[in-house]
């Protein structure tokens, strides 16, 4: 089988057995993402030559002693909001463009550690803030599936990369859903970790109470793996969690889900859902059925909330965050400016595309005198109600299923210029964000027309173990991880 | 929500964005509608509730107070887009009289 076929799993085995060098690997994936990344455009930076000189010294080194950790020599991809010292971090901002980082994020120095292979930064929507890529200041990336479909967002370069074969796995950051929704829409698994479970030093700041880094890989085993490498409390962040990180591949060994309840909330089957996605979702919910889950209808009232609350809070945080941007220390700063005021509004002017503004403004907007009160305090007040429903349904069940989103992907331009319609496409995966939960979401099935479609499993706060279980177990049943699209 | 260009404006400054008369206008009606939709929050009363800022309980995290090395000089500025000697070059801040 070609290399660049094989999960992260797969590939490790064959490199810790010296069956293959990771000179022979970077060649290999550097030979595929010379054929298909001209169509597909999921990397910012390809940094594949870097990766070969890397791989070259590692062999050298191999030869002497054979001890190999479990992303050495791996081709890995990483989003371009994530820093890596001495490669540019772009966000996909013309703000940006020319930004190198003097250090590196804690998951990245994780990864190095264990001498891993930086093969590319991986296309987004501008700061993370989208569902298409198509707010990416350097263009959009394709769906492998379909190359006039949009990948999803905002990880949509990360997810369209493991999908077209051209990384072994990724990184990527869900702040909303940026990386549920582009792996539901690539046909790949997508695990957004619990709040705190993974550091965010280094991670390009969106909303500070809702982003986390998590995996985006060919399957729920190296979901597993990647996410045992990058958990674990940081003193770098005083969000990160000090909870210790358990060997999550245990999960993976029970093949049922004997005595595990499983709630189906109502409010994730309305008018809103397409019927092909409620389908193969509704055929998924009877595979864990068979595997020996017990299936409950339960409520989650608040739902339709969700979306609201979050696009207050998300762009209040943003439009904080994003004043760091200012033209003075690091980033773009436009020339022939009269005094500082001008600096700061032209820098910012030029710097950002309309996507950014518009939450900047939206968010600046919801904190201004007069209006705080009345939209971001009624916005974190609902978002209280809205983890109130993730609790109390979480005492009568072990994980939640949904579909990830509400459609599978959709064309290019075809939300582009209707904000509210975008924002409104990541319904399913919001409150999760909210709530500060883990959800992990994976193929079901595929539309008529090919495209793959995607379901999510949610657990409870630093439960990953159980939603990797319940993944695992389906993914093993149902097989879809194996399909791969046609593009070569 | 009707939000008027006067108010588009004034958000603008306060964001320290300089925006283009078709921005503006583009923004006035996009904000409108976007806020529109955040108006069904009113539905749900949350009379006693207590707002989230973050779902984690922790407060109050600290360090000990070790004297580490911080970014050297050189490293900080590498990304400055001007400077002077060691430090960030930036427009006269203070006005004349």
């Amino acid at each position: 089988m070609a290399l660049h076929k094989l999960t992260l799993f797969e590939l490790q085995r064959k490199f810790a057995a010296g069956e293959v060098s990771a000179a022979e690997i970077v060649h290999a994936y550097g030979l595929r993402i010379g054929q298909v990344e001209p169509k597909v455009r999921a990397f910012v930076n390809q940094t594949k030559d870097h990766a070969m000189a890397q791989a070259v010294e590692l062999d050298r080194r191999l030869k002497q002693w054979r001890k190999t950790e479990l992303l050495m020599g791996m081709p890995i991809a990483i989003k371009d909001n994530i820093c890596t010292e001495g490669v540019p971090t772009t966000c996909s901002s013309r703000m940006l463009q020319h930004f190198v980082p003097p250090y590196d994020a804690t998951v990245i120095a994780k990864l190095r550690k264990q001498e891993y292979l930086l093969i590319g930064k991986t296309n987004l929507d501008e700061f993370a803030m989208g569902s298409s890529t198509e707010h990416s200041a350097f263009g959009p990336s394709r769906n492998p599936w379909n190359l006039q479909c949009v990948p999803g967002g905002s990880s949509g370069g990360s997810a369209a990369a493991v999908a077209a074969d051209e990384c072994v796995a990724a990184l990527g950051s869900d702040t909303g859903g940026s990386i549920r929704q582009p792996a539901a829409f690539c046909g790949v698994v997508g695990l957004k970790p619990t709040y705190g479970r993974v550091s965010r030093y280094g991670l390009v700041a969106f909303a500070s109470s809702l982003d986390q880094i998590g995996p985006i890989t060919k399957d729920v085993r190296d979901a597993a793996l990647l996410l045992g490498v990058i958990a674990g409390h940081d003193p770098m962040d005083s969000t990160s969690a000090d909870v210790p990180v358990p060997d999550y591949t245990k999960a993976l060994v029970k093949k049922h889900l004997r005595k595990l309840r499983v709630g189906i909330p109502r409010e994730f089957f309305t008018e809103g859902l397409d019927p092909e996605v409620e389908q193969a979702v509704t055929a998924a919910i009877g595979e864990l059925k068979n595997l020996g889950g017990e299936i409950k209808d339960i409520e989650l009232p608040r739902t339709d909330a969700a979306v609201a609350v979050y696009y207050v809070l998300a762009t209040a945080e943003a439009s904080s965050n994003l004043a760091r941007f200012d033209g003075v220390k690091f980033g773009l700063r436009a020339k022939e400016t009269k005094d500082l005021l001008d600096l700061y509004m032209k820098t910012r002017q030029e710097g950002f595309g309309p996507e950014v503004k518009r939450r900047i403004m939206l968010g600046t907007y919801v904190l201004s005198a007069g209006y705080y009160d009345a939209y971001y305090g009624k916005a974190q007040a609902v978002r209280t109600l809205v983890r109130q429903d993730f609790e109390a349904a979480f005492k009568e069940v072990d994980v939640i299923v949904t579909p990830a989103t509400p459609t599978p992907a959709f064309k290019l331009g075809e939300k582009s210029e209707d904000p509210l319609q975008m924002y409104l496409s990541d319904i399913f995966t919001i409150s999760v964000n909210l709530a500060g939960i883990p959800a992990i979401a994976l193929p079901c099935g595929f539309s008529r027309a090919g495209l793959p479609i995607g379901m999510q499993v949610i657990g409870r706060a630093f439960e990953e173990e159980t939603i990797l279980r319940v993944a695992h177990a389906y993914e093993q049943a149902a097989q879809w991880h194996l399909k791969k699209p046609p593009i070569r | 929500m009707k939000i008027a260009r006067e108010q588009v404006e004034h958000v603008a400054l306060l964001a320290r964005l300089r925006l283009t008369d078709e921005e503006k206008d583009v923004f006035a009606k996009q904000l409108s509608q976007i806020l529109d939709h955040v108006e069904q929050l009113n539905r749900y009363d949350t009379t006693g509730v207590e707002p989230t800022a973050t779902v984690i309980g922790q407060v109050n995290v600290f360090r000990d107070d070790e004297v580490r090395p911080s970014l050297p000089v050189e490293q900080a500025l590498a990304n400055a887009p001007d400077r002077e000697g060691d430090g960030f070059h930036v427009p006269k801040i203070i006005e004349e009289r």
